[in-house]
């Protein structure tokens, strides 16, 4: 969304056009405004989804107008929408890579309850705090590279192989933990849902920064790149030469990657990890990866979108506990607004006219 | 938003009768054309347009067409990609609707609200990718959206009785209503479309490049059918790139350009090809192929296969080029010529034999693109491009790491990079930023070449190169690879058309059933020969390997 070449006219470096050019081309470019440019796309996506947030927050202002008074407890709850947003955000980055590399990841959920189990264990537990923190990311990173080989080199079908997983990690966390809640004791990861710098809770600074790693990968890197042309045309990319296979692996070992740091998040948010931990987190992070542009065929979608997704979500949640409703309405209502995202999606992608023609005509 | 500017240049209204002088210009100071005395017994006219009008955003795809279809005739629709003949024809198929002008369908006004309305008045339309399920039978497939059925439950027997009716009619009954239509080749894929069509009662048949997938015998066939259907009254829109075809099966033309009637009504067969091919593209060129200079005939091979054979698709092809060379390998569809550039490339595995690209054996994609090897592959949208991405990330896909620093991409430079080989390809229009699918199949064809061309590729496979590519942009295609070879690269060229392969090979390979079987400088074989050996083998004079 920064690239400024896409606004009208040439790009600045280079040449005049040339008269001889067929004059249909120079004919449709004032007609394209830049708003309407592809370029603007994702700008115009997330505008969207800012607009759902404003209207979730006016509703939260005029279902509790005397919360919403007291300064204090705006920031604060602000503060405690984007904690709840920090795991699931992070898992939410991994996720729209590999949907936009044209796969899917089921297993999330499984993953990081794997990799807090283990990491609480009391033998890695004596190994302190950087022993679990090691031992969460290299579980999450081993079983998404399971997950990957299975995918590229069992040729799988996404589909079934993170279904697999996602049912036998849950297993293995079960096994690990003997389906205790295991408690962590290790006061550096509990403090880290506790800390704040600079008035910023530290669950928000690890979201941002993988996000913004996120974006930076996707964006300005041969590693996002690939994964665009990958998920976009995988034959493409393959007879241009880019290794799709080991691409492949890469972005499920990326997807583990993100399961593993989310691990060490909710365990220091609870102080402790259990089996059950992070349930259906790949059904939010997909929904969010969804809601926020990305395509689910692949090919298509930005980091920013699904963060957007994911703080549309959490902030649902949040209304819902401020105003004292039950969950169960809340879930009812996350439903619709999937839908309603990816209607809305649609119809950005039919265009306008095509639609009124239809009734015109 | 739909400003009647685009008035028609023809005079709207203009009733032309079946007196009315055929082929009349539309652009003033151009000579009128005469009526041509080899014009059918004119039917009644079914479907008349008359300044049709389709905007999309940021363009104008019809911008006033003009057309007129009369019962029983072959009706053929010339144009160059992107003139509009696809959005004409999904206009009246009931995809699309027209933002102005009038469509009359059997003296009525004709607007179908869908595909299904369209199919109910009797216009059907076989789309140039088949819009069949593969997992459905045949006779489900000719009943599609129409079941017959009592109560809910399907009647197969009756189903598969009036689908046996049909094929008949199209001379195809031994296609078993219920086979699989996976398991028919192109050409019996192409009967079932028909046979839907027929299935509806169809007056009016749109067929949108029918003979693309087809061999040259399954040609033959197809016109036996759409001269049998001709014959009952049914009126066929005809599409296709190849004049040689419309001169055979066709009754009158429509040439579009940029979505405007250039000039309606010529009579097929005795219109010059001249005057049609200046219609389309406003301009009159010599379709001939760029004199060819410096033809590279000695040197060390930059590309040698010995051997090489893949079970069921060929056997033991050895071949070489050198640089500066191009090699055209002639064979049909089916003759395992894009199999086997495919595993020169790497992208298939072999089963016997070697690829030698500069001294190092090539055993995949990875290593072909590391010696240099480039491909521009048969099905350039599903097999070369991100549609939906912008140029120059399609001409850089190969590439794009090369101008990486530390594994960051570096978008500006790939620009220019990219810009730089758009101009050397003139490609239109001039914006790398814009998604490859907006533009037309002979442009993303030199997207596909342009990717090659960065990467500082020595030897460049193309399969079917012009595939799908209208006669303006073709030409500027063969200059593109003769500048190619002029500058050093090895070509090794696949295409279906022996002309194509006389026209621009300084060496030809002829390849049937799996066989490379005749190896001849370009010079010293012709077109006759190439297709007899191509199409029977009878010379069988070169060696049989």
């Amino acid at each position: 969304m920064t690239d400024q070449s896409t606004k009208p006219g040439v790009p600045a470096q280079s040449p005049p056009v040339d008269p001889t050019l067929p004059t249909d081309t120079t004919k449709e470019q004032p007609r394209q405004s830049w708003w309407k440019s592809d370029g603007a796309e994702p700008v115009r996506r997330n505008l969207g989804l800012v607009g759902v947030l404003v209207v979730l927050v006016i509703i939260g202002i005029v279902t509790r107008p005397e919360l919403y008074g007291n300064a204090s407890w705006v920031t604060d709850n602000v503060w405690t929408i984007l904690q709840q947003a920090s795991a699931i955000g992070v898992v939410t980055v991994g996720m729209t890579f590999v949907i936009i590399g044209g796969g899917i990841d089921l297993s999330v959920g499984a993953i990081v309850a794997v990799a807090g189990v283990w990491s609480t264990t009391l033998a890695t537990q004596s190994y302190g705090a950087a022993g679990m923190i090691f031992t969460a990311i290299v579980v999450g990173v081993v079983v998404g590279l399971i997950n990957g080989l299975l995918v590229s080199y069992g040729r799988l079908v996404p589909f079934i192989a993170t279904l697999a997983m996602m049912v036998a990690a849950r297993g293995l966390a079960a096994q690990i933990s003997g389906k205790q809640t295991q408690v962590s004791s290790n006061t550096t990861i509990n403090d880290i849902a506790s800390t704040k710098i600079l008035g910023i809770p530290m669950l928000v600074i690890i979201l941002a920064l993988v996000v913004a790693a996120g974006w930076v990968l996707l964006n300005r890197t041969t590693f996002g790149r690939r994964t665009v042309a990958v998920g976009g045309n995988v034959e493409a990319a393959r007879l241009a030469g880019i290794n799709v296979r080991v691409h492949t692996v890469l972005l499920y070992a990326l997807s583990g990657l993100c399961c593993g740091i989310a691990a060490i998040m909710l365990t220091s948010q609870a102080t402790s990890a259990q089996a059950a931990m992070a349930n259906l987190y790949e059904l939010d992070a997909i929904a969010a990866a969804i809601i926020g542009g990305t395509l689910l065929s692949g090919g298509r979608g930005t980091i920013i979108g699904a963060l957007f997704g994911v703080l549309v979500f959490s902030t649902i949640t949040n209304l819902f506990a401020i105003n004292n409703l039950s969950t169960e309405v809340q879930n009812m209502v996350k439903g619709g607004i999937i839908v309603a995202a990816v209607l809305v999606q649609q119809f950005r992608y039919r265009s306008l006219t095509q639609l009124f023609g239809r009734k015109t005509a | 938003m739909t400003a009647p500017d685009g008035t028609p240049q023809q005079p709207a209204g203009n009733e032309p009768a079946a007196t009315a002088p055929a082929g009349e210009a539309v652009r003033k100071g151009e000579a009128v054309l005469k009526p041509a005395g080899d014009e059918p017994a004119a039917g009644e006219v079914v479907l008349k347009l008359e300044g049709v009008v389709k905007t999309f955003p940021g363009v104008r795809a019809l911008d006033g067409v003009e057309l007129e279809v009369r019962a029983g005739e072959v009706h053929c629709l010339l144009g160059q990609n992107g003139a509009g003949k696809s959005t004409l024809i999904k206009v009246l198929a009931g995809v699309h609707h027209a933002d102005e002008g009038s469509i009359t369908w059997l003296g009525e006004p004709f607007a179908p609200a869908t595909p299904q309305a369209a199919m109910r008045a009797g216009i059907a339309t076989i789309y140039q990718e088949l819009d069949l399920v593969d997992d459905l039978s045949v006779a489900e497939n000719a009943f599609l959206g129409h079941e017959e059925s009592r109560g809910g439950f399907l009647r197969r027997g009756s189903t598969a009785a009036r689908t046996r009716e049909i094929l008949g009619r199209l001379g195809h009954a031994h296609i078993p209503p219920r086979r699989l239509v996976r398991s028919l080749p192109a050409a019996g894929k192409q009967i079932v479309s028909m046979a839907r069509a027929l299935s509806h009662d169809a007056k009016l048949i749109v067929m949108d490049e029918p003979s693309a997938v087809l061999a040259h015998d399954e040609v033959e066939n197809l016109f036996r059918i759409i001269r049998e259907l001709t014959s009952h009254g049914i009126a066929v829109i005809y599409i296709s790139h190849r004049l040689e075809e419309i001169r055979d099966i066709g009754d009158r033309v429509t040439v579009l350009k940029d979505g405007r009637t250039t000039a309606a009504n010529l009579p097929a067969r005795s219109t010059p090809t001249r005057e049609l091919v200046s219609r389309m593209t406003g301009r009159t060129i010599e379709y001939v192929f760029p004199q060819r200079t410096g033809r590279a005939t000695s040197g060390e091979p930059l590309l040698e296969v010995e051997g090489l054979t893949r079970d069921g698709e060929f056997v033991d092809a050895s071949l070489s080029v050198r640089a500066g060379e191009i090699v055209g390998i002639a064979g049909l569809v089916g003759s395992g010529r894009s199999e086997l550039l495919e595993t020169i490339f790497g992208a298939r595995p072999a089963d016997a034999g070697t690829v030698i690209m500069a001294g190092k054996r090539i055993r995949s994609i990875g290593d072909a693109v590391r010696q240099g090897m480039g491909m521009a592959p048969e099905e350039r949208k599903s097999q070369a491009l991100l549609l939906d991405e912008p140029i120059y990330r399609n001409m850089t896909l190969s590439s794009f790491s090369g101008y990486a620093r530390g594994g960051f991409t570096d978008a500006g430079k790939e620009k220019e990079a990219a810009l730089r080989t758009a101009d050397q390809l003139e490609l239109r229009p001039r914006d790398v930023n814009r998604p490859v699918r907006t533009l037309s199949g002979g442009n993303q064809q030199k997207v596909v070449v342009g990717r090659w061309l960065l990467d500082k590729t020595k030897l460049l496979l193309l399969d079917e190169p012009t595939r799908g590519v209208d006669v303006g942009a073709r030409a500027e295609l063969y200059q593109v690879i003769h500048d190619l070879a002029a500058g050093g690269v090895g070509v090794l060229l696949v295409s279906s058309e022996v002309p194509e392969v006389l026209g621009l090979a300084d060496r030809v390979l002829v390849m049937r059933e799996g066989h490379l079987i005749h190896e001849a400088p370009a010079a010293e074989i012709d077109e006759a020969t190439v297709l007899d050996l191509v199409m029977a083998g009878s010379l069988m004079e070169g060696e049989p390997a």
